[in-house]
């Protein structure tokens, strides 16, 4: 049955961003099959060529073989990755160029309503690139068990923290380029320095203390042991820095926007 | 309700510059309203605040009852926009961006399912119904997205500029739908460059410049208000030493623009008379419009952008 119709007319405001999240998903759905050929094309070579090609040459890693490594690490670097594109060069494309943002404003939606709509979008595509690796490294081998769905909601919340993150940044963005710094000076640290490719107890103590404060770091804390068939520490705690991180820059994004959007 | 908008001591002001400066006006319920200006008097700015766009510095706004910006997403509920430039989705089609608009105002099923087709008929693209964006005309890209902010059935609906940039087929078209609603009932908001469009649509029109609003009327009353009945345009060789010696005497006013002398006046017959025994000067006669009353309000220079 039909949910009744006239309650939509005033969707209850929790829910607002729901259309933006649909508009988003229902063009992602125009390129579906592209989009999924690269989620599970890309990490199916890169694990093949880097887990079995520089797995036979580094052994074990932390008593896994490096593939396993590598497959829980960038699990979590693909949600980062997936989710900045999208809440930088995504988002402004809408913004800025397309003018979808400003056509959405006419309407009962709010600046808060886009914002939110927009972050729980690229967090739901760090989740299908994330689940798309997921499903590769299985078929390869390199999960240990069904407990390794429980890193699909880590995914998410780090998608939606680095979506958050990312669009901080887009509200300042003047052009394309300007997100250059932001690649350059915060997201390859973070994915060269968090764990993904290399144990941090090999690196240098000032890099070991500078990536506590990298989400991903915290990301790849609670996939990694889920995705091998052990159980996280502190997992209380790696889910509070990405959840109070993802929010407060969530709420930052919304006030910036705002002031971008109706000055 | 006879008031839709109503706006009192409303400003707007970007640092020391008052982009709006304190205007008091009301738009009633079922008129065409057009707001006139030059580039930079506020129009757009004013229209902003209409929809909760952005904040005023300072003043009162409500629309349709509901206090702005306070209460604006209610109020958009049931107001349509038609933005100065078309921001349709270019990743859909012509009813994929009907039903993604009605999405955002929460629509249902059934109301899309029957509003969608009928919109289609109005705007003449039933035809273009799985069309792209970047595959139709201008005029067609314009029919859509008036028809987008007809969705949610709205009382008011807001036009900024809404036939810039349309050939003259296109922008006839337009107008036949805008007069239609009209005849439905629906109240009008309009801002144009275009005075023959404010002429044949608006019941009031506001004239603005600088901020501030100049005067307030019907078309045909500001017209009778500010410029004699009948205008003479002449131009041609000789046309300096024929207006010194003969033409200027000839009417209660001229004005000296570029390569043209504008005449105004209310009995034109010895001007007319007088033109016709000079072979070398080319001349038009006309009834006066509403742009001689623009640009005596608003001045003949030109405006760039601020």
């Amino acid at each position: 049955m039909e949910p009744q119709e006239n309650v939509t007319s005033g969707r209850s405001a929790a829910l607002r961003w729901l259309p933006v999240w649909q508009r988003n998903l229902r063009v992602w759905a125009k390129l579906a099959i592209p989009a999924i050929l690269g989620n599970f094309g890309e990490p199916l070579l890169y694990l093949l060529a880097l887990g079995y090609g520089l797995g036979s040459l580094v052994g074990d890693i932390q008593g896994m073989a490096y593939i396993v490594f590598l497959a829980s690490g960038t699990v979590c670097s693909s949600a980062m990755i997936t989710a900045s594109f999208e809440g930088m060069y995504s988002a402004y494309t809408r913004m800025e160029v397309q003018k979808t943002w400003e056509a959405m404003l006419a309407t009962p939606l709010d600046v808060r309503d886009v914002v939110i709509g927009e972050v729980v979008w690229a967090g739901t595509k760090s989740l299908f690139s994330g689940a798309a690796i997921l499903v590769v490294a299985g078929l390869l081998g390199a999960v240990a068990s069904w407990q390794a769905v429980l890193a699909l909601p880590v995914v998410l919340l780090t998608g939606l923290c680095f979506a958050s993150m990312a669009l901080v940044i887009t509200a300042f963005a003047t052009n394309y380029d300007f997100f250059l710094y932001y690649n350059t000076l915060i997201v390859t640290p973070i994915l060269l320095f968090s764990g993904v490719f290399f144990p941090l107890e090999r690196m240098p103590h000032a890099i070991q203390w500078a990536s506590q404060f990298s989400p991903l770091t915290h990301a790849v804390a609670l996939v990694r042991p889920l995705m091998t068939g052990s159980v996280p520490e502190q997992p209380l705690l790696h889910l509070l820095v990405l959840g109070s991180l993802g929010l407060g820059a969530l709420a930052l994004a919304t006030v910036l926007i705002r002031k971008r959007l109706t000055a | 309700m006879n008031t839709v908008i109503k706006a009192e001591g409303l400003s707007k002001h970007y640092g020391d510059y008052p982009a709006v400066d304190d205007i008091d006006m009301e738009v009633r319920a079922g008129e065409c309203w057009g707001l006139l200006g030059p580039n930079g008097a506020g129009k757009t700015t004013f229209l902003r605040m209409v929809v909760g766009s952005t904040p005023p510095s300072s003043g009162q706004l409500q629309v349709l009852g509901h206090p702005v910006p306070g209460e604006a997403t209610s109020m958009r509920r049931r107001v349509g926009i038609v933005p100065q430039k078309d921001n349709l989705d270019p990743d859909f089609t012509v009813v994929e961006n009907l039903l993604t608009y009605a999405g955002y105002f929460g629509l249902s099923r059934a109301e899309r399912d029957q509003r969608i087709p009928e919109l289609l008929a109005f705007a003449s693209l039933e035809g273009r119904k799985n069309a792209y964006i970047n595959t139709l005309s201008g005029g067609m890209q314009r029919r859509l997205s008036l028809i987008r902010a007809l969705i949610n059935a709205p009382d008011l609906l807001i036009l900024d500029e809404p036939t810039t940039g349309l050939d003259p087929q296109a922008r006839q078209l337009i107008w036949q739908r805008l007069r239609a609603l009209r005849a439905r009932g629906m109240t009008l908001v309009l801002t144009t460059h275009y005075m023959e469009e404010a002429e044949r649509l608006c019941d009031r029109v506001t004239i603005m410049d600088q901020g501030r609003i100049l005067d307030t009327g019907r078309p045909e009353s500001l017209i009778r208000r500010y410029i004699e009945p009948h205008v003479v345009e002449v131009f041609g060789p000789d046309l300096e030493s024929w207006h010194g010696e003969v033409g200027a005497a000839l009417a209660e006013r001229s004005e000296h623009v570029g390569e043209t002398v504008f005449y105004y006046s209310t009995n034109e017959r010895p001007l007319l008379e007088a033109l016709n025994r000079q072979p070398n000067l080319s001349f038009l006669h006309r009834p006066a419009n509403l742009e001689d009353v623009f640009v005596k309000l608003t001045g003949r220079e030109l405006r760039e952008g601020q």
